[in-house]
């Protein structure tokens, strides 16, 4: 990897020779399913060094939270400690009487939760909540806990750091209360915090402003940090140390630099599965689906502004975008749930009618959708075969022996088999339930397949699976995609075309090459340039890039650009 | 505009609505016998000049719609009509017992609320201990129980075994407040112990709901104590469910004295409704309905208007930053 | 075999709650065939007390002692069970097949019809259970069919408001936008979609709904509404009987703690499959 013209961030180097600040030895904790417990941290060992910012970083179910809110010696209900020692500055929090664990955890310890939108209290003022600690159990006065507030949301570059602390949590965007719940976290100058997963529920164009106040602030206090997340190339900007968890064990551990560069574990390779994908350009071909200037609106308030959008057969049209863009919505547009109020969609050369309930059989049966949460697509008390078979049945009439015969050839196609025939949601993996949606809405002998962000809920190796998979089909069927996703990556991986989208309107389109290369309309820029790079110098090049171009502060550039949608979550 | 003034608005005109709908229910009711009042008083045996007499009395022989509208300014006038039964006002009739309704709603309110509210805050600090397990398995026989039969074992229990109060509640001319008090006792207990387990196990589930939430678990890792966890940040959040459970349960005690009164042949209201009932006493059971679904609606009302008020995401709507 | 399981793990309280419950349907089942004496079969003097009391003088030996007409209280507690329980059955019974019909309507057909059905259940539930009851039944008079009639109804309102909640939470599920787009009519929706998926809390919620409508019926035969003599019933006998208490006899206490045992069964047994979150009627 080549680094060039940008000064390496400088690590202050934590010295190897004083006692560890935490330090967990064979920790092992168990969770409760029904009436017995089971094991879901082997015997994990953690050393973490004052200053020192370390990363654990796993797919879901590796235990990475547990272990984080361990570090406290916090066991969520349904857990508990099994076993080993979590010495924190030479105490055992496992062997503290319970006030003796509670009289760390605020002072000296703190926590960073993944929603903050959830973790305030919603009864209470932002500044009443960040000062608690520090007035109730710091022995510091209020004035001088609330000055010392308001610094921190300076530092962290919040708007109207004098007054933001009055306004109640649903008063202030996500991104900004994962600001606040840091100064939360720093005002009592914690020796370690934890940070669970803070910027995973944050569009990119926010996720690089919070992790650039967060890494700031960090080094600033020279506060130990555990940083835990799925994304690699999000814990390489923080990190010093990253360690890889698989189902509460250890995989691999190493320096940032080290563990991207070369990695040792096959495991740890996978994590950026998905980045290695990308689809090969494919020739034009006949249009299928055409939307011409197309409006909808959820009442008066106008949601979607002049779209159109080509899709040809065989061929894959990505729709990208924060939250709040409108790419969902345009998806429920094309099925009939949301009529458009202005504009026309024309599907193999015919008007398509605008409500769902106007349209026939046949022309329902053509389109089909794919969701995001296979669990939510998937009726819970149905098996796989009613799944697959209901529109067999539904659309072709087959019945008895030639529906099973079909339904199999399905599952084949899917790669599965005849074993999974009689199983409910439940009894499958999260990939394997995302595959049957695909089986369910090939049962349909579709045309164009909508997937709404249909990776997004999956871990990385399940989510290259089914893009492959996807891939193929349409080789093989020469089926037309519509793929919503939020994930560069993903595009990459799939897509012929992208269109930008921004705000319920149109930002760029074209073919994935010429979008994907400079130079961008101003949008396309700041969302492309936010998506972390597998390099532990990106942020601070971006930042640098990002000043040099405008002048100011590294992280109000926002205001300057098209505003994107402030969420209030 | 404010969203919260258009929510109060929407309950007001709603609870306007429930009351306009219950008088029409009420009016109608009569309307509904087969034949019509005057058959039904006179009966089978009365000529038919007689009947129609007595309908031009009752003006039964006006238009449907000019009788309610009459039937309402009336009642908005304070005048409820004339009991079949005795002939006598029926606004008289009712306002004495009223009133006695109301003390005996009021005197098991002033017992049950202050203690559901804090035997369920006590029983959230002390969750899955053994105070919380005893009271809520005392919550959920006493709310099990008919009202009758708390009655009568309160009355084996203190009057016939101890003989300290009365097992009756006749009305006695004289003898103060104390024997007031004592004649009022029994029934009170009843009406208290049955909302007490409904006040206690509704602030029970409203504070362990919110328990549930992220922050509270921020709480726990700011380090806050469990009595400040309980107190400070889940109580703020429970208090609108809460304050609807409190006023629910009001509404309840005033429907609840019904069955109590009768069982303490107390001189309320309710045992008012249920001998005209009996009685088929048709404009004192109007009268009595629409007196305890107006206190009914009201009070839903002001619960509704409460739990908006104490909300803040609903005080304060959000801005646009 | 997994139930079974279940049942023998189950706390003390809910095997407790499950016994008095079966002893409670095996009265209903074999009244006749448990009972020492006919339904109305006049056995001896009033108010003789039972197996401890003295022995009273031309009385037979009972268990419960006689009532108010010199009837056996055991018998009269072993019908009482029948007209009781089967009464309350028959109309949550009723008030479900009513109240899940309309609250799958409105939470599948959205818009006007759930506008219309949640409007009418809103005014319906502003007016309280028992005033209604009463001016219904003093204008219709009181018969069994007319009880239950009018209880139906008027629980129907709390069914609906519940399965329209549950419903709806499951009509927003993306599996049933899938058969909204695949084009299935409104029966498969409601039926194979929704339906399935809220079985299980309305099950709780039958329990429940039930203990309400038994303590209902109950406390209208206490008033004198409800089933009417010479038919035995637990509430009419403790109505019959409640002059007893003044003289210090306990017969009237039998009944009402028989209403109470099979409310606290049930109560415990609910309480047991934890599918309620803690009050155990939602309203009055």
């Amino acid at each position: 990897m080549i680094i060039d013209q940008v000064p390496q961030r400088i690590v202050p180097a934590p010295c190897n020779d004083e006692a560890p600040l935490l330090d967990m030895r064979g920790l092992r904790i168990e969770a409760r399913s029904g009436e017995a417990w089971h094991v879901i941290v082997h015997g994990l060992d953690l050393t973490l060094r004052r200053g020192e910012v370390l990363g654990l970083i796993g797919e879901s179910g590796a235990g990475k939270s547990t272990i984080g809110l361990a570090a406290m010696g916090h066991a969520r209900p349904g857990c508990r400690f099994a076993g080993g020692s979590i010495l924190f500055s030479g105490r055992d929090l496992l062997r503290e009487p319970a006030a003796g664990r509670r009289a760390l955890r605020g002072t000296r310890i703190a926590y960073v939760a993944q929603s903050a939108a959830a973790a305030f209290n919603p009864a209470h003022r932002l500044i009443d909540q960040v000062v608690e600690t520090a007035v109730e159990r710091g022995g510091r006065s209020r004035v001088d806990a609330m000055a010392d507030a308001k610094d921190l949301f300076r530092r962290l570059s919040l708007p109207e750091p004098e007054t933001i602390g009055l306004r109640y949590p649903h008063e202030v965007s996500g991104g900004q209360l994962q600001r606040v719940m840091t100064a939360m976290a720093m005002v009592c100058r914690p020796d370690l915090i934890i940070f669970d997963e803070p910027t995973t529920a944050l569009d990119v164009t926010t996720q690089v402003e919070v992790l650039a106040a967060i890494r700031s602030v960090v080094e600033d206090f020279h506060t130990a940090a555990l940083y835990i997340t799925h994304d690699l190339a999000v814990v390489a900007q923080l990190a010093h140390r990253i360690m890889v968890l698989r189902h509460g064990r250890l995989v691999e551990e190493a320096p940032t630099r080290t563990m991207l560069e070369a990695p040792c574990e096959d495991y740890t390779r996978s994590l950026w599965a998905v980045r290695t994908l990308e689809k090969p350009a494919e020739p034009e071909a006949p249009c299928l689906l055409q939307m011409e200037q197309v409006g909808a609106a959820y009442g008066a308030r106008r949601v979607l502004d002049d779209i159109s959008i080509r899709i040809e057969r065989g061929r894959t049209v990505a729709v990208v975008g924060e939250s709040g863009s409108g790419k969902s919505t345009l998806a429920r547009v094309i099925t009939g749930l949301l009529p458009p109020v202005a504009g026309a969609i024309v599907f193999a050369g015919e008007p398509l009618p605008a409500q769902t309930q106007k349209r026939s059989k046949a022309q329902l049966r053509r389109i089909q959708m794919i969701y995001q949460s296979p669990d939510a697509a998937l009726n819970p008390r149905h098996t796989v075969r009613e799944v697959i078979g209901r529109p067999l049945e539904f659309y072709g009439g087959l019945k008895g022996r030639e529906r099973e015969v079909r339904t199999l050839a399905l599952l084949d196609m899917i790669e599965m088999s005849a074993t999974h025939l009689d199983r409910l949601p439940s009894e499958l993996s999260g990939g394997q339930k995302q595959r049957i949606c695909i089986a369910r809405a090939l049962a349909a002998e579709p045309e164009l397949m909508i997937c709404d962000e249909v990776t997004s809920a999956l871990d990385q190796i399940v989510q290259a699976g089914i893009l492959k998979l996807l891939r193929q089909l349409q080789t093989e069927l020469s089926l037309s995609y519509l793929f919503i996703t939020h994930d560069i990556a993903t595009v990459k991986a799939i897509a012929d075309r992208i269109v930008v989208m921004h705000r319920g309107k149109i930002v760029e389109q074209g073919d994935k090459r010429e979008i994907l290369a400079p130079p961008h309309p101003a949008y396309t820029e700041l969302l492309l340039s936010s998506v972390p790079g597998l390099d532990p110098d990106w942020l601070t090049r971006l930042l640098a890039e990002r000043e040099r171009d405008g002048g100011t502060h590294a992280t109000s550039w926002p205001d300057r650009l098209p505003k994107t949608g402030n969420r209030h979550v | 505009m404010g969203s919260v003034a258009e929510l109060l608005a929407k309950r007001l005109v709603f609870g306007i609505a429930t009351l306009w709908v219950i008088s029409l229910l009420v009016f109608s009711a009569v309307n509904l016998l087969p034949g019509d009042l005057a058959d039904a008083i006179l009966g089978q045996g009365a000529t038919p000049e007689a009947v129609a007499a007595f309908r031009a009395e009752l003006g039964l022989d006006q238009p449907v719609a000019s009788r309610y509208l009459n039937w309402v300014a009336d009642i908005l006038h304070g005048d409820l009509g004339r009991s079949l039964a005795n002939d006598r006002p029926i606004s008289e009739l009712v306002a004495g017992r009223l009133a006695n309704t109301v003390r005996l709603a009021i005197l098991a309110a002033f017992i049950a609320i202050p203690a559901g509210v804090g035997l369920g805050i006590l029983a959230t600090v002390y969750r899955d201990r053994p105070f919380d397990r005893a009271t809520t398995t005392a919550s959920l026989i006493a709310i099990s129980f008919p009202e009758f039969f708390t009655a009568y074992i309160l009355v084996a229990l203190f009057s016939v075994t101890l003989g300290w109060l009365p097992a009756v509640a006749i009305e006695t001319r004289g003898g103060g407040w104390q024997q007031a008090l004592r004649e009022i006792a029994l029934p009170a207990l009843t009406l208290a112990l049955a909302v007490v387990g409904y006040v206690l196990r509704m602030t029970r589930a409203a504070i362990v709901n919110v328990m549930a939430a992220p922050y509270i678990e921020m709480a726990q890792l700011k380090g806050a104590s469990p009595l400040r966890i309980v107190t400070r940040h889940a109580l703020p959040n429970a208090l609108s469910p809460i304050i609807n459970v409190v006023i629910i349960n009001l509404a309840y005690l005033v429907v609840g004295v019904v069955v109590v009164e009768v069982v303490f042949v107390y001189p309320g209201l309710g045992q008012l409704l249920v001998d005209s009932v009996s009685k088929r006493d048709i404009p004192v059971v109007q009268a009595c309905c629409i007196i305890f679904a107006a206190t009914y609606v009201l009070l839903n009302l002001l619960a509704d208007i409460l739990s908006v008020l104490s909300n803040p995401r609903l005080r304060r709507p959000r801005q646009q930053v | 075999m997994q139930l079974w399981l279940k049942l023998m793990r189950a706390p003390l309280s809910a095997k407790l709650g499950m016994a008095i419950v079966a002893v409670n349907v095996a009265c209903v089942v074999f009244a006749p065939w448990l009972a020492p004496f006919g339904e109305t079969e006049i056995v001896g003097q009033s108010w003789v007390p039972g197996f401890w009391g003295a022995d009273v003088q031309g009385a037979p030996a009972t268990w419960l002692g006689t009532d108010h007409l010199g009837r056996d209280v055991l018998t009269r507690l072993i019908f009482g069970a029948r007209n009781s329980i089967v009464i309350a059955l028959v109309t949550t019974i009723l008030s479900f097949s009513l109240g899940i019909t309309t609250g799958l309507l409105a939470a599948a057909m959205r818009g006007w019809v759930d506008q219309i059905l949640s409007r009418t259940v809103d005014l319906m539930m502003g007016f309280p259970t028992l005033i209604f009851a009463l001016m219904v039944l003093a204008v219709i008079g009181s018969s069994i069919p007319a009880v239950i009639g009018v209880i139906a109804l008027l629980d129907a309102t709390r069914v609906f408001r519940i399965t329209r909640a549950v419903a709806t939470d499951i009509a927003a599920q993306d599996y049933v936008e899938v058969a909204r787009l695949r084009g299935e009519g409104m029966g498969w929706i409601m039926r194979r979609e929704i339906l399935p998926n809220a079985i299980t809390p309305l099950a709780a919620e039958f329990g429940l709904r039930f203990c309400f409508v038994f303590l209902f019926v109950a406390t209208l035969s206490f008033i004198g509404l409800g089933v009417q003599p010479p038919a035995a019933d637990w509430g009419s006998m403790v109505k019959e009987n409640s002059a007893a208490i003044s003289f210090g006899i306990l017969m009237p206490l039998f009944p009402a703690a028989a209403i109470a045992l099979l409310t606290v069964a049930i109560n415990l047994i609910i309480d047991w499959t934890g599918a309620t979150a803690g009050g155990v009627h939602d309203d009055h």
